[in-house]
């Protein structure tokens, strides 16, 4: 499971920041990009969660979804053997309700490339997202996912990517960013009653708010904050704490960067462009060296920009 | 009630583009409208019954086929605009010429259809094949008469109300007043006024000032049958509006809202969006609205808000099972719902080319199933029955074979006679009740 969302997190930051422009609308320009995302992700996806699992995913889902009903995972499998092997398979409602998270999130994410996406559906699952998400905040369930995510340099080198393309698409709708500052604090100090507060408020607002423009956007809010806030984390120790003023001031400097980097992932896609087909058959096979050395050498990229911020 | 198969068309290929997507009747069942997936209009016409061919009665036919829509390109936004049609809607006839408003996402185009069954011959000018006949040989001047001809159906675009919508148009729907119809989309309402097209007049908008607090959209409307001020919306979630235009010019704020409260033992992460309401249909008598969510059809009445006054179970079984068809986007399938004549009965469809019939009074329900097999000219259509574990009776279909794939979303009643028509992917159904086929 671990891995599977670690996947998901790459590619969703990938996502995010290749969808540039319009905030208002939910309908993305860049096509072609898109097309190349989507079975890049696609094709990770399928390779880290491996096909026969998803389905067993889901008929677990469909026994654990119904209350107070137990049955047997596999439909129709009489012998002993198969309802043992069954009934320990049976997954924890946490993680079904992760399972269904992650299921909506790539919906979320796969959407039609040529037509628009269905607006209707697209709120059903943002809907269903959020509430999920609500009821893992009230759980405390969430701030575990935060502590999990550890080690993965790479990771915070792309959420790094990820505050340089945020914030300056912010900027350019003319909104205000502190609050990234202001969140990251309260979530880690949520015993202060003001701070409590603060985060629920926030966490309400500033949530949905990432949902919903990230769900326009054809982002993933969700992993991003997972990972995103331990990433912060991290940056903000490297930077030693600095008040929320100066973030912004950081942040505000990032522009340039952020065409830089938006012309290097596209030059990774392109790389990586073949035949629907093959980009398929490429990341279904264990082995993904074309993309994973087109990843490295633009994360040093990616790396040089973030130690020229760090340094300023 | 009985069903016997009148007429099954096959539009052919099995392509995508012959997907039907929409099927209306016009206001005296005489002609019925088919839209499809590669945006063009079928009309067929009922066989007038005659006795000399009493096995050709009630039979339809193909009337006139028309491309009304084209597959479009929306430059700014490097999309495609699909030609599908979502909706259609007859106008009441008020001269010979018979007229439709057919719609796809984006616009919507108003079509005339008339019929030339006489032309006019012996000109003195012209001859036979129209050319100019040489003067010298018109000795005598001769009156031109009409002589009946093969009968040609010609379709005109009259008007097309274009550019009136930002998102996706899900529904029209013709005002009484026979003069104004609106169109909705995800976001907004507006209306129209038939004979204007570069003008129309918002009259829904529930967009909020911020995209990223929407959280509701509009998935069906319709205008009440006898009121012309009145008109009721449908909701993502579960709700319904209905709105006098009286009140406003905006109509955001409604006269009435009609919700009912989640059943708590029933939640999931599922409930919001199985309680979408995919359809949305006043009663013939205008006193009651019907309305289609994932696994139910109710009834409501316009005086209570509170909750349905019935509710009807149309598969049940598939409340274990929303997970799965979560995955595989089925339960974000849009059925449609419809009242007979009398509006003693309702019909919707579900999956595996079955659609489910309810009568109001008996409270009896049946289970059909539509599909090339069952269906031979005249056969009289059995029962089905879904089995869900326990005793399967023979014949039975168990919950796990059936096939998501067939879905009958569309489904429309003859105004006055017990004749169906049924939608299923590329094939049209029509079914007839022989026995009963006069309205009680």
């Amino acid at each position: 499971m671990h891995s599977f969302m670690r996947d998901l997190t790459f590619l969703s930051k990938l996502k995010v920041c290749t969808s540039v422009g319009d905030t208002t609308d939910l309908y993305c320009t860049d096509m072609s990009r898109k097309v190349e995302l989507s079975l890049l992700l696609y094709g990770l996806l399928l390779s880290s969660m491996g096909e026969e699992e998803g389905l067993h995913q889901t008929q677990f889902l469909d026994t654990m979804f119904v209350r107070g009903l137990k049955r047997k995972c596999f439909d129709g499998e009489e012998d002993i053997e198969g309802t043992l092997a069954g009934i320990k398979a049976i997954p924890s409602y946490n993680l079904q309700r992760q399972s269904l998270l992650d299921m909506s999130l790539v919906k979320l994410q796969l959407c039609h490339m040529l037509v628009e996406p269905n607006l209707c559906r697209s709120v059903l699952i943002a809907n269903t997202v959020r509430q999920i998400q609500e009821e893992m905040t009230q759980d405390g369930t969430w701030q575990m996912i935060n502590t999990q995510s550890t080690g993965q340099a790479s990771l915070d080198r792309l959420v790094s990517t990820d505050i340089l393309c945020r914030s300056s698409r912010d900027q350019a709708e003319g909104k205000h960013v502190p609050a990234y500052g202001t969140f990251n604090k309260d979530f880690e100090s949520d015993q202060a009653q003001d701070s409590s507060e603060t985060m629920s408020t926030a966490s309400s607002v500033q949530a949905p708010r990432n949902l919903q423009s990230n769900v326009w956007e054809m982002e993933n809010p969700q992993e991003n904050k997972g990972n995103f806030q331990k990433s912060l984390d991290q940056i903000f120790e490297t930077l030693e704490n600095k008040s929320p003023n100066s973030v912004e001031d950081l942040f505000s400097e990032v522009d340039n960067s952020y065409y830089d980097l938006d012309t290097m992932l596209t030059g990774m896609m392109s790389n990586t462009k073949m035949g629907h087909c093959d980009n398929l058959e490429t990341f279904s096979t264990p082995t993904n060296t074309a993309s994973n050395s087109n990843c490295k050498s633009d994360l040093n990229d990616l790396d040089h920009i973030v130690e020229i911020l760090v340094e300023s | 009630m009985e069903g016997e198969s009148i007429c099954e068309v096959d539009s052919g290929d099995g392509l995508g583009a012959d997907i039907i997507s929409t099927v209306e009747f016009n206001h005296t069942g005489e002609l019925l409208a088919t839209g499809d997936k590669g945006g063009r209009v079928v009309i067929f016409q009922r066989e007038p019954e005659s006795k000399n061919e009493p096995y050709n009665q009630g039979e339809y036919n193909v009337y006139s086929t028309f491309q009304s829509h084209e597959p479009e390109f929306d430059y700014l936004k490097s999309l495609e605009i699909e030609e599908k049609i979502n909706k259609i809607k007859w106008l009441p006839q008020q001269n010979a010429a018979h007229s439709l408003l057919s719609t796809n996402d984006k616009t919507i185009k108003l079509w005339k259809i008339t019929e030339r069954d006489k032309r006019p011959e012996g000109y003195n000018l012209k001859d036979e094949e129209g050319k100019l006949k040489d003067l010298s040989t018109v000795t005598s001047l001769q009156v031109p008469v009409l002589k009946p001809m093969d009968l040609m159906v010609e379709v005109t675009p009259r008007r097309i109300f274009a550019n009136g919508h930002t998102y996706h148009v899900n529904s029209i729907s013709v005002n009484s007043d026979c003069e104004t119809y609106m169109s909705a989309d995800d976001l907004r309402i507006n209306l129209w006024h038939l004979a204007i097209t570069d003008r129309s007049f918002n009259i829904v908008d529930i967009k909020p000032a911020n995209m990223e607090d929407l959280t509701e959209v509009i998935t069906a409307s319709e205008f009440h049958p006898h009121h012309c001020n009145l008109f009721v919306y449908s909701s993502s979630k579960g709700s319904l509006r209905l709105c006098d235009m009286r009140a406003s010019a905006l109509c955001d704020k409604h006269s009435k809202l009609y919700e009912e409260p989640e059943d708590p033992s029933n939640r999931s992460f599922f409930s919001e969006i199985i309680s979408s309401v995919s359809d949305v249909k006043f009663s013939h008598s205008g006193r009651y609205m019907l309305t289609r969510d994932y696994l139910t059809v109710k009834v409501w009445d316009l005086n209570m808000e509170t909750k349905p006054v019935e509710t009807y179970q149309v598969h049940d079984y598939l409340r274990s099972k929303l997970c799965s068809l979560y995955e595989n986007d089925c339960i974000f399938d849009k059925f449609e719902c419809a009242w007979n004549g009398s509006d003693s009965v309702i019909m919707t469809g579900a999956y595996n080319n079955f659609f489910r019939m309810f009568d109001r009074n008996t409270k009896r329900d049946v289970t059909l199933e539509a599909s090339r097999e069952s269906s031979k000219p005249r056969a009289i259509l059995k029962p089905r029955r879904v089995c869900v574990g326990g005793k399967r009776r023979k014949d039975d279909i168990s919950v796990d074979s059936l096939d998501f794939t067939k879905k009958i979303l569309h489904t429309a009643w003859h105004p006055t006679e017990n004749i169906i028509a049924i939608a299923a992917t590329n094939n049209l159904y029509i079914f007839q009740d022989k026995v009963n086929s006069e309205m009680h």
